[in-house]
């Protein structure tokens, strides 16, 4: 046997490096800094890896190959879009991530022993989180543009498993935490399960685990069809469980509660566009000549995720909580993207993870800074009369709100615009008017929010913003702006997307 | 840049202005806000001035793309329907300013914030009458929505919080649907020769579709226009809203924002969908005699003056709706006729009764009594508005009243019938009130209530002239209507029946 040597695109896999390579470095640092040096060097190291790989992304953003790495990967516009999107929301979390106040002292120190004081005392911090968040960020940049199956598989380990870990950082109610972070990881580890299954069985199915060699044996359709009906479930349960839609989302409340709230922002926004960008590309490219297999099923799942989440998040009494409901919610809209397997579905999926990655980071970033001499204060009763007590933060909540809402001059109305005519548009008149009924029954609990802050009066109980860090205000500037942008001047972004975004088979 | 899209941005520059005057000196934002208002109103004549009747397309046109990528254009231009509308609006907003001088002082928030809100109201007001793409009206519909919502619950009284949200979310449920309907029609349109949503454009678009389809996407834009008119059984946001807000916001509610109902009716479901109007019709009719009927019962039993002037508008409403979908050019002139003369009728009767209740710190009728002698001027004002409200012949509202009757009945002589005991129950749900507060001995307590000072003199005084003069004088605003009532009833393949005098044998 001989061995092939293996021709690597560098400049296309730059970013992905770039990102590992920062990693590393990360990894380095913390082995072999002085304490006092690693949260200064970390944020560094983490912006710069993030900037460089946006800059190394945006030299070959023109270019499309299937085979920068052997054809394990796919370049191409689409893969483009997704990739920035993800490192511009990867790097706004970073600013959040900078303000440690969220972070446990000593993650390996039982909660409660004396280990734990006196880690708190001496004020360490966990500057682990910036290494794992790139390493996070890798597979997310890998996941979207894998080509097979394996890979597939290995980016999906890679951005899940860092992932684990930091949902159990929190600084406060670190039980609930860490409880959050082992649900988290065994019901991953379930669902990649599932996954692998899913492999196995088109593996069977096809004798291939490319996505285009799959696409091929649907077409020629020699096939067992069970097989295939088989691994399109299995594989689709692991991909729908990373983006939390009903019947897989049980994990999403919370994990989204327990985590630090730097972190779910991160996750909530990051890994649903990597997550999509996958979901798109197997969908588009492997099984697009299948759709009547699958369709009828995903149409199903997508009305039952609209409607659970929006109807679900109504009766929530905490902050996070509510928007992981409504982060479900929204993966059923998304759904229609796909559902729509069509050029215009792929735009509008991209338009609507981008707005929708924005708003949901600066969500909770805001979120980050209600507290009380305990901490983050997420119940929802404590949130009332904010918008008295500052009327700032709680004018930019309520813009995040209104733009979860779909409210016109927001960009989420552009997106669930675009995206429910293109879900209309391949036929599926069910998504289009189980969408907008669901866009009603979720209003009511953003709007509820809005009452809470601005026409309730503040309950005395300690209860504040603190003034953010400068980069958590830039962090939540940035993203209220690209609110109101994409609501109002769409434009640019739209044509952008539209002209750039394909998927090279 | 034309002159329609200049009207528009006046009001902002008047918020801009407003926004950075520093809030102590209220006096001088409420200035500021009348000057800008009355400037705006100027402007607004000064185009009725221009604008050539004989010509039923639409003038000031301007069109510009927005997001081209879906077809939409911010389009504006005005037609006789629209200038009726749009002078309405902004010849109300400075009587509001100026009548509720010091209506902002009971609010949450500074009288800054309450006249930034009436007047980016005022903008938006003027956009959805102006608006000639379906999207851009759309955005207006929905975002006009938002300044009302802190209007209401930020300076209201009584339960404003919860009357807010009830508007907020009856408004939003039904323009969900209508959202659901446009990108229905804009699927269409772009299956048939190129996305669009040229109102002109799209009203071609009927002949692509089936009659189920037509059906459904009427009933999406009626039940949202019907929850803004409103037309029984969809009213019941309305009086608890009206109750709570302040008498000036309830002028623009009652007087204009639910004058988009009737609007749209004519310009979107009768335009866009003539078969389905056709099929509807019969439904719509009995619809409306009921809220004719309804709304005056309602009122004939209402203690709370505020509460009558909104029961009085259902049944008012219920004459709009009935006049246009009796599908006559009387009933069309007069139905948009009779949104002017409400609008100005409930201006008077809700800025006079806002003066009662200020004074006398209740709003329950039994707790006036004898103001004839108290205050006879605002006692005669007050009766000159009840006066316009039922239509006494003489008064603007009897011209158009009487045209609606007469278009109906010779299309549906049984509804017209019914209708008629509508003006009979007018007589009395406002004759009580005039013969119980205005009338009788001076109930305990109102001995020293004071009459109108000279500002108020001088914003009621232009609504009661231009209400006496437009009832025996209504040929300039008719000269203006009847071009495009006659436009929309033939485009819609009707012809008036003729009265035959062989009729009654």
């Amino acid at each position: 046997m001989t061995f092939v040597n293996p021709v690597l695109n560098y400049a296309q896999l730059a970013p992905i490096l770039i990102v590992l390579a920062g990693a590393v470095i990360g990894v380095l640092i913390e082995a072999f800094a002085p304490r006092e040096a690693r949260h200064s060097s970390q944020l560094f190291i983490s912006t710069f890896a993030l900037v460089a790989a946006f800059a190394a992304l945006m030299t070959v953003r023109t270019q499309s190959s299937v085979d920068a790495a052997m054809g394990s990967v796919a370049f191409d516009g689409a893969a483009v879009l997704i990739q920035a999107s993800i490192l511009i929301i990867s790097f706004l979390a970073i600013f959040l991530i900078a303000d440690q106040e969220n972070f446990t002292a000593m993650a390996a120190a039982v909660p409660g022993s004396e280990e734990e004081r006196q880690s708190l005392q001496k004020d360490l911090r966990v500057t682990e989180v910036y290494p794992l968040t790139l390493f996070a960020v890798a597979g997310m940049l890998i996941f979207p543009i894998a080509t097979d199956l394996i890979t597939l598989f290995v980016a999906l380990e890679i951005l899940s498993l860092p992932l684990y870990l930091m949902a159990g950082l929190s600084r406060r109610r670190r039980l609930m935490s860490q409880e959050s972070a082992l649900k988290y990881f065994l019901l991953g580890a379930f669902s990649s399960a599932f996954f692998l299954f899913g492999v196995a069985y088109l593996y069977g199915y096809s004798g291939t685990i490319t996505l285009i060699g799959i696409q091929e044996s649907i077409v020629g359709g020699s096939g067992n069809d069970i097989f295939l009906l088989m691994g399109i479930a299995f594989l689709a349960v692991g991909l729908l469980f990373k983006v939390g839609a009903v019947p897989f989302h049980a994990w999403t409340p919370d994990v989204y509660q327990g985590a630090p709230t730097a972190i779910t922002g991160f996750m909530a926004a990051a890994t649903k566009i990597a997550a999509f960008g996958a979901i798109l590309r197997i969908f588009y490219v492997g099984f697009a000549n299948a759709e009547w297999q699958w369709k009828p099923a995903l149409v199903a799942i997508a009305i039952i995720t609209m409607v659970f989440g929006s109807v679900v998040a109504i009766t929530q009494r905490d902050v996070k909580r509510m928007l992981a409901y409504s982060s479900i919610a929204h993966a059923g809209f998304l759904l229609a993207g796909v559902i729509a397997l069509s050029k215009s579905g792929l735009d509008s999926s991209i338009f609507y993870l981008f707005a929708y990655g924005v708003a949901t980071l600066g969500a909770f970033a805001v979120v980050t800074l209600v507290r009380d001499s305990a901490g983050e204060v997420t119940d929802l009763n404590r949130w009332s009369g904010l918008g008295k007590r500052s009327p700032l933060i709680a004018s930019v909540f309520s813009l995040y709100l209104l733009t979860f809402a779909g409210i016109p001059l927001t960009s989420g109305f552009i997106g669930k615009f675009s995206i429910f005519s293109a879900a209309y548009e391949s036929g599926s008149t069910a998504i289009l008017i189980t969408g907008v009924l669901a866009s009603a029954i979720a209003a009511f609990f953003y709007i509820r929010v809005i009452v809470l802050m601005f026409f309730k009066d503040p309950v005395e109980d300690g209860t504040s913003v603190v003034i953010p860090s400068a980069l958590t205000t830039i962090a939540i500037a940035v993203s209220a702006t690209l609110t109101i942008l994409l609501g109002v001047f769409p434009a640019p972004l739209l044509n952008f997307i539209e002209t750039t975004a394909f998927f090279i088979r | 840049m034309s002159s329609l899209t200049l009207l528009g941005i006046l009001p902002l520059i008047g918020a801009l202005l407003i926004a950075v005057i520093p809030a102590e000196q209220a006096l001088r934002v409420k200035q500021a806000a009348l000057g800008t208002t009355i400037l705006v109103a100027i402007s607004a004549v000064m185009m009725w001035l221009n604008f050539d009747e004989s010509n039923t397309a639409f003038q000031f046109v301007q069109s510009a793309g927005w997001i081209p990528s879906f077809g939409i254009n911010y389009a504006v231009g005005v037609d006789g329907l629209s200038l009726v509308l749009i002078l309405l609006a902004v010849l109300l907003t400075p009587i509001v300013v100026l009548a509720g001088w010091n209506e902002s002082e009971g609010g949450r928030w500074s009288a800054k914030v309450f006249y930034i809100l009436i007047l980016v109201l005022e903008t938006m007001m003027i956009g959805v009458f102006a608006a000639t793409d379906v999207f851009l009206f759309y955005v207006f519909f929905e975002a006009m929505l938002i300044p009302v919502y802190f209007l209401i619950g930020g300076y209201g009284s009584g339960e404003r919080a919860a009357a807010a949200v009830k508007f907020l979310l009856f408004s939003l449920f039904g323009g969900l649907l209508m959202l659901a309907s446009i990108i229905g029609l804009y699927v269409i349109s772009s299956k048939n020769g190129g996305a669009t949503f040229d109102i002109t454009q799209l009203s071609q678009m009927h002949n692509y579709m089936s009659s189920t389809t037509q059906n459904l996407l009427f009933l999406g834009f009626f039940i949202a226009f019907a929850i803004k008119a409103p037309v029984w059984p969809l009213h019941t946001w309305l009086p608890d809203a009206a109750a709570s807000a302040t008498p000036g916001t309830s002028v623009l509610l009652l007087g204009v924002l639910d004058k988009v109902g009737t609007f749209g009716m004519i310009r979107f479901c009768l335009t866009l969908f003539p078969d389905a109007s056709k099929t509807f019709t019969p439904v719509i009719i009995v619809l409306a005699v009921i809220s004719i009927l309804y709304g005056a019962f309602l009122a004939i039993g209402a203690r709370d003056i505020k509460r009558l002037i909104a029961y009085t508008s259902i049944s008012h409403f219920g004459f709009i709706t009935m006049g246009i979908f009796a599908m006559t050019t009387q009933g069309h002139s007069g139905a948009i006729l009779y949104m002017f003369n409400h609008g100005f009728s409930t201006a008077a009767l809700f800025i006079v009764a806002g003066w009662m209740i200020a004074r006398r710190k209740s709003s329950t009728i039994a707790d006036f009594g004898g103001l004839q002698r108290v205050t006879p001027v605002m006692a005669w004002s007050f009766f000159i508005a009840g006066m316009s409200s039922l239509a006494l012949p003489g008064l603007s509202s009897f011209v158009s009243e009487f045209l609606v009757l007469v278009g109906t009945f010779t299309r549906y002589p049984v509804a017209a019938v019914l209708a008629t005991f509508g003006i009979v129950l007018a007589a009395l749900y406002i004759l009580i009130p005039v013969q119980k507060a205005l009338h009788g001995p001076t109930t305990p307590g109102n001995e020293n209530l004071p009459d109108l000072n000279l500002r108020e003199k001088f914003a009621v005084g232009p609504v009661l002239a231009i209400i006496i003069a437009l009832g025996f004088y209504p040929a300039p605003l008719l000269n203006v209507i009847n071009p495009v009532a006659k436009q929309v009833i033939e485009s819609q393949g009707f012809t008036d029946p003729v009265p035959s005098e062989s009729a009654g044998k």
